[in-house]
């Protein structure tokens, strides 16, 4: 699709220097100059043509500020508070925004975080990136042409289709393509993405990344990516920023400061990162022991199956689901098969991971365990019990046993609630214990999860966001359920946190016997808490098993694919390659 | 979390090739199911209209004819005739002609058969047909309301585009909070301000009567402040909403200007929650009539209201209170029509929660802000 595309030639005069030079440059948001909060403190940056360079660090890092300062984009209440801002080989440090505009587009295009809700949702796809085209002074007759050249230049399949469509008739792996044709069609000759496939399926993600790779290699665009994502940044960048508090911590091309990381910062970054082995770092579980091509080695924490995990026949499971499926009528269309004929079953006191992306059915699966979602066939059994049927009466008495935590802390919480609140709202809806019983139930509750009982007044606001997912878990926990349902528990939080609370769920497991169904699309977090692994596709279960045989020696292909786009895997190759064999590998097995 | 499930075609479309021409089929499918759908929607929602103005007329009757007065005492003071002054006979007599002799369920469908022929009766008053009167008062009332209305939204307009681009602080202080003070000044008291500067010191405009353009200048400001000022409350706000959606920063970094992106890609979006809130108060001008008509003593039917109320003049009070509530009615369909135009998510055809298009779900900024994972760092 894009070899037809003419690579941009710098123009004449242009200089031959890096797109984009920072300087020490310093951010601070606030109303006045006086109550400032600093956000970048002393950054210094350049991006050359054809050069992809990552910018790495957890919420609150500074990244996407910096990457708003160099588009002149910074929301009302951000300011450049010092250092120098170069785009172009121009001192844009103060320009007013006429300047700046100039700039955008032409020179800086951007790839946006969130595909979900970067592009006009009132507007044809071809319309919005028509507008950009125009603006680049293209003849009218010839605009509609070039909106087919950019949509095909990233990737879309079928632009004339996708040109007449609106957003919301694309999905997330599409809208992001088209943000990056937006970005494209300007011409511009650098790219700054942000997050650009956080929000995207394994192997969407790959896809798109990939996409970007080869855009860089094939135009001379240069690169500026903002990821939380080592992995993605080991895997994609000629060189990587560490940033922390707003100041670079370290840098330099990724085989060498993801290998021999020499501050403290980057080493918690990288342990804490799932599924990038690290030589050096003593890992608990295994490693698979040989992984072909460039798979990332993922370290399987339960790699061994137990009695539980190992057979049906130990000990009754909590949650049996048998050969479910769950049809969505559609007016005018046969009925949507969510659920394909699926079977599960969650070991107690153990983990049962599903996996899958978009569309999968993992979480109808979850919904039909919750009993939030009737069955077009099947049965489904609660200890033993057939709830298939059951009505909303014979289900309440089972909700003690069965407690969801949800994917996103930030809207879990009532806003207004306070965290006892909040934490003793499942005890007060059973009416169990007093006053003063429901206060203690909380505080050990608190304590529990590794929250200092101080909390109990906090509103949601207060917390952040890894402390907020401890508070969902402990109201989870509070009326002592036997499972808990777990939809993406982890993948709205920063890398350390996600290891955080991961050992946390692990560690309740251990104490209080609780099985996890854990609903999840990454496959890294999944091997650190996973007994067995179930694959969905498109409402089908496609592989269960042992999570050390499914995620080390995965039977069907599509597992196999999933596998091999997690990032990481070219890092990992890389280590390998540079350490020589063996020692690259992480220990136990 | 349905709508993850659902998206299964949707997913599959994600970046492949192959799959294109199917999506095609299936939008190509939705929207002639689009099309088939609208008919029977507006066919609905026009019965549904029916209803409302059935109920309305209904209980304006119930309301006034089971009032404690006397309706025969009334009709007869209208016509100057005392009723102690008659003998029981020529009462029953005077009943009988009225009808007013007749079981209260047998009149009530005897009005309504009339109403439902375009008889809305006569005046007990003015012993004119109620339909003549509407006509002789109803032009001065639209030409009042339609300028009313135009000069609300233009106003509103303005004060929220200005509240949401402008950037010094006092400045977008005080237009964000002019619209409370236009809400807060009752109508009456801003009319006989306006009066009071317009008219008798300035003397550009009539301070009454309903002749000629110049006349309407006056009640019309008077009717647009509180208009405007809720439409640009609502607007504003949702301009600032608006403007602080990713969208925005996608359009700013294609090198769109502050002002086009807030007019190519902010302003439709925040006049979607405006057009729900518009369609409330054009309808509610009709009621807004009644003060001003009164205060600028113009001809019109908000006066002709406050009449028909204060003498209890059945027929007009009721043929009035339907009107308003066909003014209601059809604004609201209106804006309803006009949802989808503006927000192509939004189809009227498909109504169940499990057909709804899965991505409109996930992409709404409402939803999919909670579901989506973001980073702001």
């Amino acid at each position: 699709m894009s070899a037809a595309v003419a690579p941009v030639t710098p123009a004449a005069g242009r200089p031959a220097g890096p797109v984009v030079r920072l300087e020490d440059l310093h951010v601070a948001y606030g109303r006045s100059r006086r109550d400032a909060r600093p956000a970048v403190r002393g950054i210094s940056l350049e991006v050359a043509p054809g050069e992809v360079v990552a910018l790495v660090g957890e919420s609150g890092s500074g990244k996407s500020s910096t990457a708003h300062a160099v588009l002149g984009l910074l929301p009302a209440s951000g300011h450049v508070t010092g250092g120098r801002i170069e785009v172009d080989g121009l001192d844009v440090t103060r320009a007013p925004d006429r300047v700046r505009r100039r700039q955008r587009g032409s020179v800086l295009g951007l790839v946006p975080q969130d595909p979900g809700l970067g592009l006009d949702p009132t507007l044809r796809v071809g319309v919005q990136v028509a507008e950009v085209v125009r603006r680049r002074g293209v003849p009218r007759a010839a605009v509609g042409a070039e909106v087919l050249v950019a949509l095909a230049d990233a990737g879309v399949d079928d632009p004339e289709l996708r040109a007449r469509q609106y957003p919301h008739e694309l999905s997330g792996g599409l809208r992001q393509r088209v943000l990056i044709a937006l970005a494209l069609a300007g011409h511009p000759r650098l790219l700054v993405a942000d997050e650009p496939t956080s929000a995207l399926d394994v192997t969407v993600q790959r896809r798109i990344l990939d996409h970007l790779e080869h855009l860089v290699a094939e135009r001379g665009i240069g690169l500026l990516v903002i990821t939380h994502d080592l992995a993605v940044a080991a895997d994609r960048a000629d060189r990587v920023l560490v940033l922390s508090q707003g100041r670079v911590v370290e840098q330099g091309p990724p085989a060498q400061l993801l290998v021999r990381p020499e501050q403290e910062y980057t080493r918690r970054l990288l342990a804490a990162a799932p599924g990038l082995v690290v030589p050096g770092l003593v890992v608990p579980g295994s490693v698979a022991p040989e992984t072909p091509g460039t798979r990332t080695r993922l370290v399987v924490r339960h790699a061994t199956p137990d009695d539980a995990t190992a057979g049906s026949t130990a000990a009754e499971p909590v949650l049996r689901l048998h050969d479910v499926t769950v049809d969505f009528p559609q007016p005018g269309r046969p009925a949507l098969r969510a659920l394909d004929g699926v079977g599960l079953a969650v070991p107690r006191g153990r983990t049962l991971a599903v996996v899958g992306e978009s569309g999968s059915g993992k979480t109808t699966a979850l919904r039909v365990a919750l009993g939030l979602q009737p069955v077009t066939g099947g049965r489904v059994e609660l200890d033993g019990r057939d709830v298939t049927d059951a009505s909303w009466a014979a289900w309440r008495p089972l909700r003690r046993r069965v407690q969801l935590v949800h994917q996103n802390p930030f809207a879990a919480l009532d806003p207004r609630f306070t965290v006892e609140e909040s934490v003793t709202e499942p005890l007060v809806s059973f009416r169990l214990g007093g006053r003063a019983e429901r206060r203690q139930r909380a505080r050990e509750l608190l304590d529990r999860v590794g929250l200092p009982a101080a909390h109990l007044s906090r509103l949601p606001a207060e917390l952040s966001g890894g402390q907020r997912q401890r508070v969902a878990i402990a109201r989870a926990l509070a009326v002592g359920p036997e499972l808990l349902l777990l939809d993406e528990p982890v993948s709205a939080l920063d890398v350390s946190v996600q290891a955080q609370v991961l050992a946390l769920l692990a560690d309740l497991q251990a104490d209080l016997g609780v099985s996890y169904l854990f609903v999840s699309h990454d496959l890294a977090v999944v091997a650190e808490v996973a007994h067995r692994v179930a694959v969905l596709r498109r409402g089908r279960l496609v592989e269960e098993g042992p999570a050390g045989q499914v995620l080390h020696a995965p039977a069907d292909p599509y597992t196999a694919e999933l596998l091999d786009a997690v990032p990481g895997g070219r890092h990992a190759a890389a280590v390998a390659a540079l350490a020589g064999a063996g020692a690259g590998v992480g220990v136990g097995a | 979390m349905t709508a993850v499930v659902v998206d299964g075609p949707a997913a599959g479309a994600v970046a492949g090739p192959a799959p294109g021409p199917t999506s095609g089929l299936v939008s190509g499918a939705a929207r002639v199911a689009r099309g088939a759908g609208l008919g029977r929607y507006v066919a609905g929602r026009v019965a549904q209209a029916l209803v409302v103005l059935w109920a309305a007329w209904t209980a304006t009757f119930a309301i006034l004819w089971l009032l404690p007065s006397d309706p025969l005492a009334l009709l007869l003071s209208a016509n100057n005739v005392e009723v102690d002054s008659l003998s029981p006979a020529e009462l029953a007599a005077a009943q009988a002609r009225y009808g007013l002799d007749q079981p209260v369920l047998v009149q009530y469908g005897r009005m309504l058969g009339d109403a439902l022929h375009g008889d809305l009766g006569v005046s007990i008053t003015k012993n004119v047909p109620v339909t003549q009167l509407l006509a002789e008062r109803l032009p001065g009332t639209l030409q009042l309301s339609g300028l009313a209305v135009l000069l609300a939204l233009a106003g509103g307009l303005t004060v929220a585009w200005l509240a949401a681009w402008v950037r010094w602080r006092p400045a977008k202080v005080l237009l964000s909070r002019l619209p409370s003070a236009g809400v807060a000044f009752p109508s009456f008291w801003v009319g006989l301000l306006l009066i009071q500067v317009f008219a008798f010191t300035l003397g550009w405009f009539p301070s009454t009567g309903d002749e000629g353009p110049a006349a309407l200048v006056l009640p019309a400001v008077t009717m647009a402040i509180p208009t405007s000022a809720v439409f640009a409350q609502v607007l504003t706000r949702s301009l600032e909403d608006t403007l602080a959606q990713p969208w925005i920063t996608t359009a700013r970094a294609t090198g769109l200007s502050r002002a086009g992106a807030q007019a190519r890609h902010a302003l439709r979006n925040a006049a979607l929650p405006t057009l729900t809130i518009l369609g409330l108060l054009v309808g509610g001008t009709v009621t807004g009539a009644i003060v001003t008509e009164t205060v600028f003593a113009r001809q019109g039917v908000g006066m002709l209201a406050q009449e028909a109320v204060l003498s209890q003049d059945v027929p007009v009070v009721q043929a009035v209170v339907v009107l308003a509530a066909a003014a209601f009615v059809l604004v609201n369909l209106l804006v309803d029509l006009l949802y989808p135009l503006l927000d192509p998510r939004i189809s009227h055809a498909v109504r169940t929660p499990a057909a709804r298009t899965p991505a409109a779900r996930t992409s709404s900024p409402r939803t999919s802000a909670a579901r989506t994972r973001r980073r702001p760092s």
